[in-house]
C-alpha cells in the first residue's frame, strides 16, 4: 500500500490532476500490467453486435437503461412499514456516480400513495394573510420567471436505523433516502409577492393534494429566501411519485417539507403544529424532551463504493473509493477519508460541481494491499461544521431520536473484497 | 404589486397599458373554494368547524373506522401507529409516542383525522364525527371520563400532558461548539475494534439481483486477469434453480385445502385485516367483508362500492377461484390495474395458497 498522503490537497491531487490516474498509480509502484496467457475471444472472435444490425431508432421512444443494469433500482425494506402506500424505498446510491440522481431512481416516500393528477386538473391556491387569495393553473405558473437550481433532498429519517448501531447492510438502505436533482420552478417568493403578504404573515403552510393532505409549517423567512414551486426535475416534468405536476422545493431542509402534489400555500401568523411536525419529525432526546422544527440537514457523507452492495471484485492494487457529501447549510469544503477506522485521515478529491445545498462527489484513490480495512468518510462544510461520529451524536441525543443521524459511517472491507456495515469503538 | 414590478420580468407584461386584469396569471379565489380546501386547525383553535361529539359515539365510530389499524385499545395492529398509552416511556430505549404520551396539542389530532383519516378514505368524516372520535381518543388515553363531550366550544380547554415536552431546535447552540472544531488528522486515539455487525441482525432484505450482478462482476474481474478473493465467489447459488422451483409450486394448485393450510392462512391474514373483515359479524370497512368471496363473482360483495375495474371484471364473468385469487394476491395493482386495493401483494406462493384456503373456509 502506498503511504497515505498527509498534506491537504497535496500529492494525491497533483497525481490525478495529471489526468492518467491509474497509470500514475502503476508507475508509482514501478509495475506495468500483466500479459494475458491466451487471446481474449471477445477480441479475436467477431461478436454478434459487430456483425448484425441492432434495434433501429424508436425501439424505445422513451429510453430505458441497459437490461444489464436491471439491478440498479429503488428498493423497499418491507418490514419497516405496514403498507407500501405509506412507506419509503431507497435510492441505489451504491451504483451511481457524479452528483445527479436519475429521475427513475429518486427514492420515494408516500403517506397515502401517489396522487394521480392530470395537468388540466391541477390547481394551486394561495390563501390566508394575503392581499389577494388566488388560484393558479399549471399554465399560470409557467408565466412567471423561472429558476434552475440543483438541490439534494434528504429524508430526515435517512440513516435513522443506525442510531442503535449497525443495522442494514448496504449504503442504499442506510443512506439511500436522498436524491439530487436540478429543479426548474418559480420562486415561492414571486408567488407570495404577487398575492401580497400581509404584514403579520410570519409562516406559510404548504399542503399537498394527496390523500394524506401532507402539510408542513415553514417560516416566512425561508419561504421568501430560496424555496421553489417546481414543475421540472432534471429537465423533464416531475415524476408522479415526486409530486407531478408541482412540488415544493425547500433547499437544505428535511425532505418531508418538500410537499409533493402541492395544492395550497396558506399564509398565517403562527405555525400549525400539524402531525408531521409534532408526532413525527420531532427529535426525542434521552431526557424525554424533544426538539421541534429541526429543519436543517447538517453536513454528512458516506462512501458509496466500496460498500456492502458494491464489494471489491478486482483484488489488490489500484482501488477507487468514492462517495457523496452534502450539507443543508451550504457547500462542502472538504472530505476526509480514513481506511483504519478513523485513526488517520487523508483528504479526498472532490470532483464535479460544488453547488450550494447539493450533493458533492468525492474520490480517494489508493493501492489496496488486500488487508482488511475500516473505511470512513468525514465531510466539512462551508460553515466549518465537521461531520461528527455516531457516538458523539448519541452523547447529545441518546438513541431514540430517529431523525437527523448524520454520523460517520464505517464499512469493513474484508480481504475477500466483501464489505460489511459495522460500528467501531 | 410594486415589489414585483421592480424585480421580475413579469413587470414588462404588467406595464403594458393595453392589458386587462384577465390577462394576468391566476385569478382570485372564491370564498367557497377557500372554504373547501382550507380545513386546517391550529392549537389556538383557529379553523375548528362548529360541532360536537361524545365518547360513546366516538367509540362506535372508532370501532368501525379506526380499530382495524389502530387496535381496539389504540395499541396498533402490526406496524400501524399506536395512538394510546405509553405514559412514562419517553425516556425508555423504545419509547411509545402516542397522542397521550407524546403529542403536544389536541388540535393536531382533530386536524389530521379530519384531513387524512380514515386511511384510504380521507375527508369522509363529518365534523361531529371527528369531534366524537377525538373525544374517544382522549378517553382511550385516560384523559377524560366516559361522559365527556368535545365541541368547538370546549376544545381549547383540553390540554395534552406533553405540551411542554418540546423546545425549538437548539443544535447550533448546543452541538455546534463541539462539531465545529478542527478535526484530528493522524494518530487520533487508540486502535479501534468492530463493536457491532449489521450481518448478525439479518434485517437487510434479500437482493433478487445478487447472483446476476455477481456473475457480471466476476466475469469482468476474470477478463482483466485480477486476483480474485475466494470468499466472494463461493456462495453464489445457481441463479436458474430458484425460479423453476417456484413455477412448479404455482402450477400444482390443490383442489381442496388442508386444516394446516387454513391455519397458516389465518396467521397470514394479519396483513389483510387492516382493511378486510371475515367471519361472524364481518362488515365492510376500508375493503369489503370477504365471507363467501371464494367461488363468487369478482366485485360482487353486497353493499360495497367497488372500483369500476372490479365490477367490470365480475360482469365479464370473472370468478374468484384459486387461480384468479392467486394471481390477484400476488400483485393486486398489476393484475387488475386501477383497482383501489392498496396492498403490495403476497410474494410467497405458499402463503397465497394458505390465504386462499383460509378465505375458502368462510361461506356466505
Amino acid at each position: 500500500m502506498t503511504k497515505p498522503e498527509d498534506k491537504p490537497g497535496g500529492t494525491s491531487r497533483r497525481r490525478f490532476l495529471g489526468g492518467a490516474g491509474l497509470a500514475g498509480a502503476g508507475m508509482i509502484a514501478g509495475l506495468v500490467p500483466a500479459r494475458a496467457t491466451t487471446p481474449d475471444p471477445m477480441i479475436t472472435e467477431v461478436q454478434p453486435w459487430a456483425q448484425f444490425l441492432g434495434d433501429g431508432v424508436d425501439a424505445a421512444p422513451y429510453g430505458r437503461p441497459s437490461p444489464h443494469e436491471a439491478h440498479v433500482i429503488r428498493r423497499n425494506v418491507e418490514w419497516l412499514t405496514a403498507d407500501t402506500a405509506s412507506s419509503v424505498n431507497f435510492t441505489p446510491i451504491h451504483e451511481l456516480d457524479g452528483i445527479i440522481t436519475p429521475n427513475g431512481l429518486c427514492f420515494e416516500r408516500h403517506h397515502a400513495g401517489v396522487a394521480e393528477i392530470a395537468p388540466q386538473e391541477y390547481r394551486l391556491m394561495i390563501n390566508g394573510l394575503v392581499e389577494r387569495e388566488m388560484v393558479f393553473t399549471l399554465q399560470d405558473l409557467m408565466r412567471f420567471p423561472r429558476e434552475n437550481r440543483v438541490y439534494f433532498l434528504e429524508c430526515a429519517a435517512n440513516t435513522g436505523m443506525e442510531w442503535r448501531g449497525a443495522q442494514l447492510n448496504g449504503a442504499q438502505f442506510t443512506h439511500g433516502m436522498i436524491h439530487n436533482c436540478m429543479y426548474t420552478g418559480v420562486p415561492l417568493r414571486t408567488l407570495l409577492e404577487y398575492a401580497g403578504v400581509q404584514t403579520n404573515g410570519a409562516w406559510v403552510l404548504a399542503e399537498g393534494a394527496d390523500a394524506s393532505a401532507m402539510s408542513r409549517s415553514i417560516p416566512m423567512e425561508k419561504a421568501l429566501d430560496d424555496c421553489l414551486v417546481a414543475f421540472r426535475m432534471n429537465g423533464e416534468a416531475l415524476r408522479p411519485e415526486q409530486g407531478y405536476p408541482v412540488r415544493l422545493v425547500v433547499p437544505g431542509w428535511e425532505g418531508n417539507m418538500w410537499v409533493k402534489w402541492l395544492r395550497r400555500i396558506e399564509v398565517g401568523d403562527a405555525p400549525w403544529h400539524h402531525r408531521e411536525e409534532t408526532s413525527k419529525y420531532t427529535d426525542l432526546l434521552a431526557d424525554g424532551r424533544a426538539r421541534r422544527f429541526t429543519w436543517e440537514m447538517h453536513a454528512k457523507s458516506v462512501i458509496t463504493s466500496p460498500s456492502p452492495q458494491a464489494p471489491i471484485y478486482h483484488g489488490r492494487g489500484p482501488t477507487v473509493i468514492t462517495g457523496l457529501a452534502w450539507s443543508g447549510v451550504g457547500t462542502i469544503q472538504r472530505v476526509d477519508v480514513s481506511i483504519d477506522g478513523g485513526r488517520n485521515w487523508q483528504h479526498a478529491r472532490i470532483d464535479g460541481p460544488s453547488l450550494d445545498k447539493s450533493l458533492h462527489r468525492f474520490y480517494y484513490e489508493f493501492d489496496w494491499d488486500g488487508s482488511p480495512l475500516l473505511i470512513q468518510s468525514r465531510a466539512i462544510d462551508s460553515a466549518g461544521y465537521v461531520q461528527p461520529t455516531k457516538q458523539a451524536l448519541r452523547e447529545f441525543r441518546g438513541t431514540a431520536s430517529i431523525y437527523h443521524m448524520n454520523g460517520i459511517q464505517t464499512w469493513q472491507v474484508h480481504s475477500s473484497g466483501e464489505v460489511e456495515n459495522v460500528e467501531v469503538a | 404589486m410594486s415589489r414585483l414590478l421592480k424585480t421580475s420580468a413579469l413587470a414588462l407584461v404588467i406595464g403594458a397599458p393595453a392589458l386587462a386584469e384577465t390577462d394576468m396569471p391566476g385569478r382570485l379565489a372564491l370564498p367557497e373554494e377557500v372554504a373547501a380546501w382550507d380545513i386546517d386547525i391550529r392549537p389556538d383553535g383557529a379553523g375548528l368547524p362548529e360541532g360536537r361529539g361524545d365518547v360513546w359515539t366516538g367509540e362506535d365510530l372508532y370501532e368501525a373506522q379506526c380499530a382495524h389499524c389502530h387496535g381496539t385499545f389504540g395499541e396498533g395492529v402490526g406496524a400501524w401507529p399506536v395512538v394510546a398509552g405509553g405514559f412514562g416511556t419517553l425516556t425508555h430505549e423504545h419509547p411509545s409516542k402516542t397522542i397521550g404520551s407524546y403529542w403536544p396539542y389536541l388540535s393536531t389530532v382533530f386536524d389530521y383525522v379530519y384531513r387524512a383519516m380514515p386511511y384510504g378514505n380521507a375527508q369522509s368524516l363529518e365534523p361531529d364525527e371527528v369531534y366524537a372520535i377525538t373525544a374517544y381518543l382522549l378517553y382511550l388515553n385516560d384523559l377524560v371520563d366516559d361522559d365527556f363531550e368535545l365541541s368547538h366550544e370546549n376544545f381549547t380547554e383540553v390540554r395534552l400532558p406533553n405540551e411542554d415536552g418540546f423546545y425549538m431546535d437548539d443544535r447550533v447552540e448546543t452541538e455546534w461548539p463541539r462539531f465545529t472544531q478542527e478535526p484530528c488528522m493522524s494518530d487520533c486515539g487508540p486502535e479501534v475494534t468492530v463493536s457491532m455487525r449489521a450481518e448478525v441482525l439479518e434485517v437487510t432484505p434479500d437482493d433478487p439481483h445478487l447472483e446476476a450482478r455477481h456473475a457480471i462482476y466476476m466475469a469482468l474481474a476474470q477478463a482483466s486477469g485480477a486476483d480474485i478473493g475466494t470468499d466472494a465467489t463461493e456462495e453464489a447459488p445457481d441463479a436458474e434453480a430458484a425460479p423453476e422451483a417456484e413455477a412448479e409450486e404455482e402450477a400444482a394448485a390443490p383442489a381442496a385445502y388442508s386444516p394446516e393450510q387454513i391455519a397458516a392462512g389465518e396467521a397470514a391474514w394479519r396483513q389483510c385485516q387492516a382493511c378486510h373483515q371475515v367471519g361472524e359479524g364481518a362488515r365492510h370497512v376500508t375493503g369489503p367483508q370477504l365471507n363467501g368471496v371464494y367461488g363468487a363473482a369478482v366485485g360482487a360483495q353486497d353493499g360495497f362500492r367497488y372500483s369500476p375495474v372490479l365490477t367490470g371484471a365480475g360482469e365479464d364473468g370473472m370468478v374468484w377461484d384459486n387461480a384468479t385469487l392467486d394471481a390477484f394476491l400476488e400483485n393486486p395493482r398489476e393484475h387488475l390495474p386501477r383497482n383501489r386495493m392498496s396492498f403490495r401483494g403476497v410474494r410467497d406462493a405458499q402463503e397465497r395458497q394458505a390465504l386462499i384456503a383460509y378465505l375458502s373456509s368462510f361461506a356466505e
